[in-house]
């Protein structure tokens, strides 16, 4: 069985815990260099990107991180989407720039205007997007593929081993972008 | 409700807060100082508890000139503080655009009776609690996110430690009963017997359950976590200290690492003093915050 670390540094690694184990693989919390020496993959959870960012630094993390990126998969929700991207804006900070997209932090606004959409994807069928002070993907590099718009911007892209989704998959019962991830390892 | 998109998006965003240290701001300048070291989200407020304890007269929401300054200068998560019972004042904060409104015993209750409706707003609220019958009147209410009151404003632990072993003990009695047995608990929590159940078979809250009142160093913060908190409150204890930047920089180390003596004793280390505190013991019943509530 593939084991995937969720860096639980803070916010909600343990819904992807739990997403990952409904997903068929074994899930273990990330928070050390020596937890990440023992994943197949790697999910960054949502929660603040500032925060995961800070500590990460402080913890001598954050090469760590990019190494593994550079030869596993990483999936990113939210912050972790924030973190993955080549460039963040509103504003500007500092990511590991794992993946050629672009990102707007909150960029729908507050938390009055988080939401849940029904979002159709590529392949067929529809999920249920959870978007809770959601960053937008506002350009994707060549390579980037999109499996998944809202309001005409990508929500769930992929790029080579990597993927992020804007959305909370792990707020639902539905495994299908979790197993998508494991199906990478 | 309890499955309503409304309900869970504002449980949403409590779930993106775990893990995290959320602290009280009262400008602009501490705000900016709390998000760089790693705060989840800041609570703006007029003044910190413990100012309000020593200055006294009514503590009100605070001025709109404060909270929109500070939610126009950090990214993260801004919170604020509204009267028990003052669901005017929440209107209000919700009109803003704050991220969560604290329906806080901190500041002077405007009812005595009734906690504010949270099920019609579309902003989220998290309430203090001492037990699990009070949690549950403020889930029922609409609260979507539940933090032990502590004793605010006193930098002594003793208060959060009572209540959060409180809650997590009478969860824990729940999971045993049976079905006859939860409708008198019910009635003896004060509580919907919906509720009641829910936490019989789930051993925990419905609802993200966090830590507030009394922690003031990176130890307090790591052992409310080891007792059930899955995310703390910092109030007067990192800008009433010497040092706030390192202060706040290692209560955030302490709410990841909680279970990590190695790295607790790194957040410990040259911190500068700790705010004075106060033995809540001595404080006179009427100067307590936590009974207020009800």
């Amino acid at each position: 069985m593939k084991t995937v670390g969720v860096l639980a540094l803070q916010g909600d690694f343990e819904a992807h815990r739990k997403a990952i184990e409904r997903a068929g693989a074994r899930a273990i919390e990330v928070r050390s260099a020596e937890d990440l020496a023992r994943c197949d993959g790697l999910i960054l959870p949502g929660g603040e990107s500032t925060t995961m960012l800070k500590l990460l630094d402080v913890e001598g993390l954050t090469e760590a991180v990019r190494r593994f990126g550079l030869e596993k998969p990483i999936y990113g929700t939210c912050a972790g989407a924030i973190l993955l991207a080549h460039e963040v804006s509103h504003p500007h900070q500092a990511s590991l720039d794992l993946m050629d997209i672009a990102v707007e932090r909150n960029g729908y606004g507050r938390q009055i205007d988080s939401r849940i959409a029904k979002v159709p994807v590529n392949d067929g069928g529809e999920f249920e997007a959870v978007f809770i002070r959601a960053p937008i993907i506002r350009k994707i590099g060549e390579g980037v593929r999109v499996l998944a718009e809202y309001g005409g911007d990508p929500v769930w892209v992929e790029q080579g081993r990597h993927m992020v989704t804007t959305f909370h998959p792990e707020l639902t019962e539905d495994p299908r972008v979790h197993r998508r991830f494991v199906e990478k390892l | 409700m309890y499955l309503s998109d409304d309900f869970r998006l504002k449980v949403g965003l409590a779930e993106m807060l775990k893990g995290g240290v959320i602290m009280d701001v009262t400008n602009v300048e501490q705000a900016t100082i709390a998000e760089k070291a790693g705060a989840s989200a800041v609570m703006a407020l007029e003044r910190v508890p413990a100012d309000i304890r020593k200055e006294g007269g009514v503590a009100r929401m605070a001025s709109i000139r404060i909270i929109r300054d500070i939610m126009s200068a950090v990214s993260i998560p801004v919170m604020a503080k509204a009267r028990i019972g003052h669901f005017m004042e929440a209107r209000v904060l919700e009109a803003l655009g704050v991220d969560y409104i604290d329906e806080s015993e901190v500041l002077t209750p405007a009812d005595e009776e009734h906690h504010i409706d949270k099920r019609g707003f579309k902003v989220p609220f998290v309430c203090g609690a001492r037990n699990l019958g009070e949690a549950l009147r403020r889930i029922a209410e609409g609260a979507a996110m539940i933090r032990t009151k502590g004793e605010a404003g006193s930098g002594n632990i003793v208060e959060a430690v009572r209540h959060i072993r409180t809650i997590v003990k009478e969860m824990k009695q729940l999971t045993v009963l049976g079905k006859e047995e939860l409708v008198h608990e019910s009635k003896n929590l004060g509580a919907p017997l919906e509720l009641v159940e829910w936490v019989a078979a789930n051993g925990k809250l419905p609802v993200p359950n966090f830590s507030a009142g009394g922690i003031a160093t990176p130890a307090d913060a790591a052992l409310v976590m080891q007792l059930g908190a899955e995310a703390v409150f910092v109030g007067s204890g990192i800008f009433k200290s010497e040092d706030p930047e390192t202060r706040a920089k290692a209560v955030v180390k302490a709410a990841t690492y909680y279970n990590d003596p190695a790295k607790l004793l790194e957040a410990s280390e040259e911190l500068g003093e700790a705010m004075r505190g106060l033995d809540v013991a001595k404080l006179p019943q009427e100067e307590l915050l936590q009974t207020r509530g009800w």
